[in-house]
């Protein structure tokens, strides 16, 4: 608090009132909590507070064997589950130099990119409410509570899966997988219209969202952003297609890339990125071999070899790395996550220039954060 | 002085108006009951979702249990807030809300107390609401009461105008501001037809009088959390409610008394019209309800800015259009035609400084998609490649 005091000129302190946004406040996604030093309406300074979900997952990490970590990488960011289990598998297979059966890989990038399908419906659905829009949001969670009945079809759960393990798969998709997809495919195409036609595009929602907090590209990359708020500055960044890790690299599909940087092309790129999920899915069905899922290793303690390994991937949010360093044991010696929320997040200060309240709860949603991967 | 009232009135009028106020405080009751239920079921179809479906046949009972469950809640009261007005805010609104209904006919007949300055007396005492919205804010002794009363004066204040200069034209056309009177004065056509555009000036401004989405910016929940209303519960929470609903049902009420004629229709004479009120006061509500279900919510500038730019000026020229037409006695289409013209005004102001955004959405979008272009074109590689 003292450091937002020197920042401030005396003569304007008078008319200036602390108010405390979050942890318990209905748009500050989680338990985030922001304090506003507000002129009237207008905000004159924000100072983000962080921690309140902190767990120690990175340090518990250390404690759990090497299987037994996927489920706490699921609790990281609780949106995207399966993205998290991947990153993480991976980045164990590639310290042991392990090879992944091709059916396998489809199946990881088909549910990761459900995922991000199912994650990105929900921020349309925050969105639409912290805009005031009651009626998208309805639209939004029956798309993606259609996902996560798959979700629950394939791994048993709605949201904490457990289902990707290292070297493999914990056991094949059912039997009815494909054309269980297809549907619903079709079905997220339908939902995502709807919303889009009911919200995109309505003047209010335009003039609530657009020009608010925009952001240079040079800004946005020197904040670190990635993921959906660094291309919505135009910079065309995608770990998929600059570093095509598993199998992206044999489906053909688009970058959107935002314009403006400012909260409406944050929320419009997300839009279009659900449809080019949806193709890179649909190839994948295409595409999907037959074959074995269950990891080479079987159900064996795993020991890989001493080493250091990082890996990166794009999760709806942006881009994660995992740094993980092995020290020849059945446990991780350290696992450091670099949490694209986190890193969204600290472009906050930069956004909330000069904006109103009402923009301050926007901007915060536009970020699209999740406090499970900021705080850890 | 009760004693004078009564001398003027006369017992028996003095206990027909207490009678009456019963009567109208329960009717009002039920229509605040049907009102929720109404509301809850038609966002429901709106949303996908069913609405309540468990307390009776089809969910009918939901709004009396959700009376009984506020009124058995604990009553709440902020150990800081002052506690005097903390206790007499939500009377200030929900009186000020009941006041109002005093003189709103159902029927010819059906009014409490008929006055020849009806209009008048109405917009008078809804201006009353707003002190108590204030008081609440300030009382509850929270930061986000304390803007969203705030707001609440800005917001209330700034629609009074649009709503009074309305009014003012419709009582120039019926030549009074006797509710029954206006009503009677619509026998040849309705003054929807003749003040299209004092009925969209009228309604956006009850709208947002009474904090309809998309202006219900003092309780915005999703930014100041309820506003006013932050610290309270139970009963307390329940009179602000109350009240809520009996303005809304007021506005509705006041649109098609002004410009759909009330209660008159075709077939049905005297007290029987109520049978045409209802359904088209339950209609507008709907209407209301349904623009719940659409729209965000503006920003406050936005809402100021709407008000005093478009809203206001366009009343003033309601009148003056009202007042040349009296004045030259020209034929009653030529009032449909200027309004009309307004109308359009209105309209294309809005497009554009609405569509503002979305021009630019598309210029932009043209603009850098050129320069990206250019940006590929010249740097092929990304320097990224390398992969994990």
């Amino acid at each position: 608090m003292t450091q937002i005091s020197e920042n401030r000129t005396p003569d304007a302190e008078p008319v200036e009132m602390l108010l405390n946004m979050g942890p318990q406040h209905p748009s500050t996604h989680g338990v985030f909590r922001m304090v506003l030093w507000v002129d009237g309406e207008k905000v004159v300074d924000v100072e983000p507070h962080i921690g309140y979900l902190h767990r120690g997952s990175e340090k518990l990490c250390e404690g759990e064997q090497y299987h037994q970590v996927i489920t706490l990488f699921d609790r990281l960011d609780y949106l995207a589950n399966f993205n998290n289990e991947q990153v993480y598998c991976r980045a164990v297979e590639k310290l042991m130099g392990l090879e992944v059966s091709e059916r396998s890989e489809y199946i990881r990038v088909i549910l990761c990119e459900l995922n991000r399908i199912a994650s990105h419906m929900l921020f349309l659905a925050t969105m639409g409410l912290d805009a005031g829009a009651m009626t998208p949001s309805m639209i939004c969670f029956r798309g993606r509570e259609r996902i996560q009945a798959l979700f629950e079809s394939v791994s048993g759960a709605r949201m904490m899966h457990n289902y990707f393990r290292i070297g493999g798969l914990k056991e094949d998709v059912p039997d009815d997988f494909v054309p269980q997809v297809r549907d619903l495919l079709k079905l997220i195409k339908e939902d995502t219209d709807e919303s889009d036609r009911l919200l995109s595009f309505n003047e209010i929602f335009l003039a609530r969202l657009k020009n608010i907090a925009a952001i240079s590209a040079e800004d946005a990359i020197d904040f670190g952003l990635t993921g959906p708020c660094l291309r919505a500055s135009g910079v065309d960044y995608d770990v998929r297609k600059a570093a095509p890790y598993s199998v992206y690299d044999r489906f053909d599909f688009d970058i959107p890339v935002g314009l403006d940087g400012d909260c409406w092309d944050r929320y419009y790129l997300r839009v279009q990125e659900i449809y080019q999920s949806v193709r890179i899915v649909e190839q994948a069905l295409d595409q999907l071999p037959d074959g074995e899922v269950a990891s080479s290793l079987g159900r064996r303690l795993i020991r890989p070899p001493a080493g250091e390994v990082y890996v990166r991937a794009e999760n709806p949010r942006g881009e994660i790395g995992v740094y993980l360093i092995s020290d020849g044991s059945d446990r991780p010696y350290r696992i450091k996550v670099r949490p694209p929320s986190f890193c969204n997040l600290s472009a906050l200060k930069l956004m909330m220039k000069d904006c109103w309240i009402a923009d301050a709860v926007v901007i915060l949603g536009a970020l699209d954060i999740v406090l499970g991967e900021v705080d850890r | 002085m009760p004693a004078t009232i009564l001398l003027t009135v006369g017992l028996a009028d003095f206990i027909w108006i207490v009678v009456g106020l019963f009567i109208m405080f329960t009717v009002l009751s039920v229509v605040v009951l049907s009102l929720t239920l109404l509301e809850r079921k038609l966002l429901a179809r709106l949303q996908l979702r069913l609405g309540p479906t468990r307390t009776g046949p089809m969910g009918v009972m939901q709004p009396i249990a959700d009376a009984f469950k506020l009124i058995l809640k604990e009553d709440i009261i902020p150990a800081s807030s002052e506690k005097a007005i903390f206790w007499v805010a939500p009377i200030i609104v929900v009186v000020s809300a009941f006041m109002i209904w005093v003189t709103i006919p159902g029927t010819q007949n059906a009014v409490i107390q008929n006055l020849d300055l009806g209009l008048f007396y109405i917009i008078a005492f809804s201006v009353i609401g707003i002190l108590g919205l204030v008081l609440a804010g300030w009382g509850s002794a929270n930061k986000y009461g304390t803007l969203g009363g705030l707001r609440a004066a800005a917001q209330l204040i700034s629609y009074e105008i649009p709503i009074i200069m309305v009014a003012i034209s419709v009582g120039m056309l019926a030549q009074s501001l006797d509710m029954r009177e206006i009503v009677n004065a619509q026998g040849s056509y309705i003054f929807f037809l003749v003040q299209p555009l004092g009925l969209v000036l009228f309604f956006i401004a009850g709208l947002a009088e009474v904090g309809r989405t998309p202006f219900d910016i003092y309780f915005a929940e999703s930014e100041i959390v309820g506003g006013p209303f932050v610290e309270y519960s139970g009963a307390h929470w329940s009179v602000f409610f109350l009240a809520e609903y009996i303005n809304t049902f007021a506005i509705a009420a006041l649109t098609v008394i002004l410009f759909f004629g009330g209660w008159s229709g075709p077939g049905l004479s005297g007290d029987w019209g109520i049978i045409w009120f209802l359904p088209k006061v339950y209609l507008v509500i709907m209407v209301i309800f349904w623009i719940r279900g659409t729209f965000p919510r503006l920003r406050i500038d936005q809402l100021m800015a709407f008000a005093w730019k478009v809203m206001v000026p366009m009343s003033f020229l309601s009148v003056v259009m009202t007042a040349v037409y009296l004045f030259y006695g020209w034929p009653a289409w030529s009032l449909t035609l200027m309004s009309s013209a307004g109308l359009f005004v209105v309209g294309y102001l809005i497009y554009k400084r609405m569509t503002g955004p979305t021009k630019l959405v598309s210029q932009t979008r043209i603009r850098q998609q050129a320069l990206q272009d250019q940006r590929r074109a010249a740097s092929q590689a990304p320097a990224e490649a390398g992969g994990d």
